[in-house]
C-alpha cells in the first residue's frame, strides 16, 4: 500500500464512522425525543393519539383517587387540567398541590402516563413545571418552599 | 473563629494560586531557573491552604456551628457523625470546595512527583495548573462562600436532604471529582506543550499515568453513583440518561479515548496532533461537565442549586479556558510536527478506530445532552431527551466498538495479521455463540439482548484470548506457562482487566435489560405474590427506629420451592426533622443475581404497592466497572510506566526489567 493509499482508507473509515454517528443521531432526533407540554397548551393543540410526551403542572387538589396500584390524578396549571392515569409506584414527593411531569401518551382524552416524576426535595420544582405556572400566573416565589 | 480562619485560608490559597501561575508562566518565558523554583512550593502551599480551609468547614459540620449559613441549611445536630462529614459536600459551596481541593491535591502531586520533567515544561504545566485553581477558588470566594455566618445563630440546622443520607454520598463525589480534576493535568500538559511549540513521544508517556488516574477515578465514581441510584431511587434502574450522569460520562468517553491515542503516539509517535486535542477536550468536558452540574439550568435529580451568578461564573471560567485553549491550539496547530501515516490494519490503526468510535460516541452522548437546552433557548420548545434517543444511537455504536476491541491488542504495531487473528478469536466466538444459544434455548428470543449478551461474551473470553496466547496456554506445561504468565508486565494485565471489564459490564446489562421480570401489584398483610420463581409472603408491618428517622417497613418472606431463603424489608423511611420520606429497597443478592423489592405508600387498608424485580446478573454491571478499575490501577502500578517518579523507582532499585 502507498502513503497515499493509507491515508485514504483511513480517511474512508472515519468518514464511514462518523457518517453512522450523524445518520443514528438524526433519526433519533427525529424520532425518539419527547416534547413537553401544560394543560394549556394541550387544550388548544391535542396532540394525536398515541404520541409520547411529557406534561407538567401541580397535582390538583382533592383529585387524587388510589385503587391497588391503579392512581388517578388531574394535573393542572391553574387554567386547564388534564385527566391522568397510573399504574404503578409514585415517588415520595408526590403529593397534592405539589409538582409533577409525567411522561406517557394520550389515549380517550386521559393521559396514560408511563413514568411520573416529582420533585426530588422540598426546594425543587421541574423547570418545565415553574414555566407553565408562569405563564398562568400561579406561580409564587416562594412556592417552592411549602410543604 | 474557625470560620474566619477556614476563610481566610482559602482566599489566601487564591492569591498562591495567582502566583504559582504568574511565576511558571513568567518564569518559563524568561528561562529563569529562580523563578521556576517558586511554582511547586506555591502548589503545596496551595494545596495545604485548601486542606486546611476544607478541614475548617469539616470541623465547622461535626461540631454543628450552626452559625454559619452552610453548616445551618444542610446539617442537624442528631445526623449520624458520618452524614455530618460528607454533608460537607452534600452542597453547592462544600462540592465547589472539594472540587478545589481535588485541583490542589493534583498540583501538589506534579510538584512532588515531576522532578524529571523538563524544568520549563514543569513550569508551564504547573502554570496552568495555578489558573485553573486561581479560577475555582475566586468563584467559590466570590459567588460560594461556606463561611458566610448567620447573624443571630439557630438553635438548631435544617438537616440534610434524606436522598443523600446514604454511605453513597462518601463515595461518589470525592471519587468523581478526583476524576473530573485529574483530567486537568492532561490539559495542563497539553497548553504547556503548545506553548513550548513541541510535543513527542516522552510527553505521551509522561500524560498517560495521570491520565490513568483519572480514569480510574472517573470509573470508580461512575460504578458507585450508579449503584446507588440503583439501591436509592427505588426504581431498580441503573443510568437514567439524566444530563447530570451524562456530564460524568462524557469526560470518561474522552478519556478513555486519550488514553487509547497517548498509547499510539508514546509507542508509535501516531495521532500527535489529535492526543493533544483530545486532552483539550476531555478537561472541557469535565468544566462542562461542572457547569451543567452547578450552574442549575438542568431540570434533573442533582441540580440542588440555582443562582444564576453561579451559572454566569462558571460559563465565563468554561469559555476561558475552552476557548483559550482551543484558541492556542489553532494558533500553535501549525509548528507541530504531525505524526507518521500508518498501515490500516496495525495496532495504530485499531487504537485511531477506537478513537473513532469513541468521539463519535461522546459527540452523540453530547448532542443529546445539550440539544434539548439549546432547542429550548433558540425556540422556547421543550423537549427531553432520554433513554430512547441513547438507546438508538449510543447503544449501536458502542456494540460496534466493543465487538472489535479484543482485535485490538492482538494487533502487531505497524502491520497487523487479520486473518491470523480471525483465527485467535475464533474460540472465543464460538464460547459466545454457545453461550447465547444456551440462553436461548431456555429463555426464548430477545434480539436486542442477546447480541449484547453475545458481544459480551466475546469481548470476554477475547480479552483472555491474547493472554492465553501469550503463556502458551495448554500447548507448554502448567508451571512454564505460570512462570510466562509471572513474567508479563503489569500494563499489559491491566490492558486485558480493563477490556474484561467492559465485557463483563455489557453482559449484567444485556441480561439486565433482557431478563429481568418485574410485577407490580398492590398486596395485603397475608397475601403472596410470585415473580420469576420466588414467592412473596407479606408477612407484618414493622416499624423499627434510626438514629434520625423511623421505617415503616413491610416484612416478606420469601420462598423458592416452598423453602424459606430470606426475608426482605423494603420499607418507607421517614425523616421526621424535616417531613421527608425516602424508599429503601428490600435486596436479596444470588450470586451475581438480585432480587429486588420497594413498596409505595402504606394505604389505609394496610396495602400497600409492591414493584418486585428479579434482575439476572445485575451485579455483573457494577463488577465490571470495578474490573475496569483494577486494570487502571494494575497499569499504574507498572514500573515502566513511571508517574514521573525516577528518584522513588531508582531507589526500589529495579530487578531484571520484564522480557518485551
Amino acid at each position: 500500500m502507498t502513503r497515499k493509499q493509507r491515508r485514504l482508507t483511513l480517511i474512508a473509515v472515519g468518514g464511514i464512522v462518523l457518517t453512522l454517528a450523524a445518520l443514528l443521531t438524526l433519526s433519533a432526533l427525529r424520532d425518539s425525543i419527547t416534547f413537553f407540554a401544560s394543560p394549556s397548551e394541550l387544550a388548544v393543540n391535542p396532540p394525536p393519539p398515541g404520541k409520547r410526551l411529557r406534561i407538567g403542572g401541580l397535582v390538583k387538589e382533592g383529585s387524587i383517587s388510589k385503587e391497588g396500584v391503579l392512581v388517578r390524578f388531574e394535573v393542572t396549571d391553574g387554567a386547564k387540567s388534564v385527566p391522568v392515569r397510573y399504574q404503578g409506584m409514585l415517588p415520595d414527593l408526590f403529593r397534592e398541590k405539589q409538582g409533577v411531569v409525567a411522561e406517557g401518551t394520550f389515549e380517550d382524552g386521559i393521559f396514560i402516563a408511563r413514568t411520573i416524576l416529582a420533585k426530588h426535595d422540598e426546594n425543587y420544582m421541574p423547570r418545565e413545571v415553574v414555566d407553565a405556572l408562569k405563564d398562568k400566573g400561579m406561580w409564587q416565589q416562594n412556592e417552592g418552599k411549602k410543604k | 473563629m474557625i470560620a474566619e480562619l477556614s476563610h481566610a485560608a482559602l482566599a489566601l490559597a487564591f492569591a498562591l494560586a495567582v502566583a504559582q501561575a504568574i511565576f511558571s508562566i513568567w518564569g518559563a518565558r524568561q528561562g529563569d531557573a529562580r523563578l521556576m523554583a517558586v511554582p511547586p512550593v506555591a502548589a503545596i502551599a496551595v494545596f495545604l491552604l485548601t486542606a486546611a480551609s476544607f478541614a475548617g468547614l469539616t470541623y465547622l459540620y461535626v461540631i454543628s456551628d450552626f452559625s454559619v449559613a452552610n453548616v445551618y441549611a444542610n446539617s442537624h445536630s442528631a445526623k449520624p457523625l458520618l452524614y455530618k462529614i460528607t454533608g460537607v459536600w452534600g452542597n453547592h459551596e462544600g462540592s465547589m470546595l472539594l472540587w478545589a481541593l481535588s485541583l490542589a491535591i493534583f498540583s501538589a502531586l506534579i510538584a512532588v512527583f515531576a522532578g524529571n520533567l523538563p524544568p520549563r515544561l514543569r513550569a508551564n504545566v504547573l502554570g496552568v495548573q495555578g489558573l485553573v485553581a486561581a479560577a475555582f477558588l475566586l468563584f467559590i470566594l466570590a459567588t460560594s462562600n461556606p463561611f458566610l455566618r448567620l447573624a443571630v445563630p439557630p438553635a438548631q440546622g435544617q438537616g440534610l436532604n434524606p436522598v443523600l443520607q446514604d454511605i453513597g454520598l462518601a463515595l461518589h463525589p470525592p471519587l468523581l471529582y478526583l476524576g473530573y480534576v485529574g483530567c486537568s493535568v492532561a490539559f495542563s500538559f497539553a497548553v504547556a506543550a503548545l506553548i513550548e511549540g513541541r510535543i513527542d513521544a516522552a510527553w505521551a508517556r509522561w500524560v498517560r499515568p495521570w491520565t490513568l488516574a483519572a480514569w480510574l477515578f472517573l470509573t470508580l465514581g461512575i460504578a458507585m453513583g450508579s449503584y446507588w441510584a440503583y439501591y436509592e431511587l427505588g426504581w431498580g434502574g441503573y443510568w437514567f440518561w439524566d444530563p447530570v450522569e451524562n456530564a460524568s460520562l462524557m469526560p470518561w468517553i474522552a478519556a478513555t479515548a486519550l488514553l487509547h491515542s497517548a498509547l499510539a503516539m508514546e509507542k508509535r509517535d501516531a495521532l500527535k496532533i489529535w492526543t493533544v486535542l483530545l486532552a483539550l477536550l476531555t478537561f472541557s468536558l469535565s468544566l462542562l461537565g461542572t457547569f451543567l452540574v452547578r450552574s442549575g439550568v438542568l431540570t434533573s435529580v442533582h441540580a440542588f442549586a440555582s443562582d444564576p451568578t453561579r451559572g454566569v461564573f462558571i460559563l465565563v471560567i468554561l469559555v476561558l479556558f475552552v476557548g483559550g485553549s482551543l484558541a492556542l491550539f489553532a494558533l500553535r496547530v501549525s509548528e507541530l510536527k504531525p505524526g507518521g501515516i500508518f498501515a490500516p490494519v496495525s495496532r495504530e490503526g485499531a487504537l485511531l478506530l477506537n478513537n473513532l468510535f469513541l468521539s463519535a460516541i461522546c459527540a452523540t452522548v453530547f448532542v443529546g445532552t445539550l440539544y434539548p437546552l439549546m432547542l429550548e433557548s433558540l425556540t422556547g420548545e421543550k423537549i427531553s431527551v432520554g433513554e430512547p434517543f441513547f438507546n438508538a444511537t449510543v447503544g449501536p455504536l458502542a456494540l460496534l466498538l466493543v465487538a472489535l476491541m479484543p482485535a485490538g491488542p492482538l494487533l502487531a504495531w505497524k502491520r497487523g495479521d487479520a486473518a491470523g487473528i480471525a483465527q485467535k478469536l475464533a474460540i472465543a466466538v464460538g464460547l459466545a455463540l454457545v453461550a447465547v444459544l444456551a440462553v436461548f434455548a431456555m429463555q426464548g428470543a430477545r434480539i436486542y439482548p442477546m447480541i449484547g449478551l453475545f458481544i459480551g461474551i466475546f469481548a470476554l473470553a477475547g480479552a483472555f484470548t491474547e493472554y492465553a496466547t501469550r503463556i502458551a496456554l495448554f500447548r507448554v506445561p502448567a508451571a512454564e506457562a505460570f512462570f510466562r504468565a509471572r513474567g508479563l508486565p503489569r500494563s499489559y494485565l491491566g490492558t486485558l482487566l480493563a477490556h474484561a471489564g467492559i465485557g463483563l459490564s455489557l453482559i449484567g446489562m444485556a441480561a439486565e435489560g433482557g431478563w429481568s421480570v418485574e410485577k407490580i401489584a398492590s398486596v395485603k398483610p397475608g397475601e403472596t405474590m410470585r415473580v420469576a420463581d420466588f414467592d412473596l409472603r407479606f408477612t407484618q408491618w414493622a416499624e423499627r427506629k434510626g438514629e434520625n428517622y423511623r421505617d415503616i417497613a413491610a416484612i416478606f418472606e420469601v420462598r423458592r420451592g416452598g423453602v424459606v431463603i430470606a426475608e426482605l424489608a423494603p420499607a418507607k423511611r421517614i425523616f421526621v426533622m424535616r417531613g421527608q420520606q425516602t424508599t429503601e429497597a428490600g435486596i436479596k443478592t444470588f450470586g451475581l443475581s438480585q432480587l429486588y423489592l420497594s413498596i409505595g405508600e402504606p394505604a389505609p387498608d394496610q396495602s400497600v404497592a409492591l414493584r418486585a424485580y428479579w434482575k439476572p446478573f445485575v451485579l455483573l454491571i457494577w463488577i465490571g466497572g470495578l474490573v475496569m478499575a483494577l486494570g487502571a490501577a494494575f497499569s499504574l502500578s507498572d514500573r515502566r510506566l513511571r508517574i514521573g517518579i525516577p528518584v522513588r523507582a531508582a531507589r526500589k532499585k529495579l530487578a531484571v526489567a520484564p522480557a518485551e
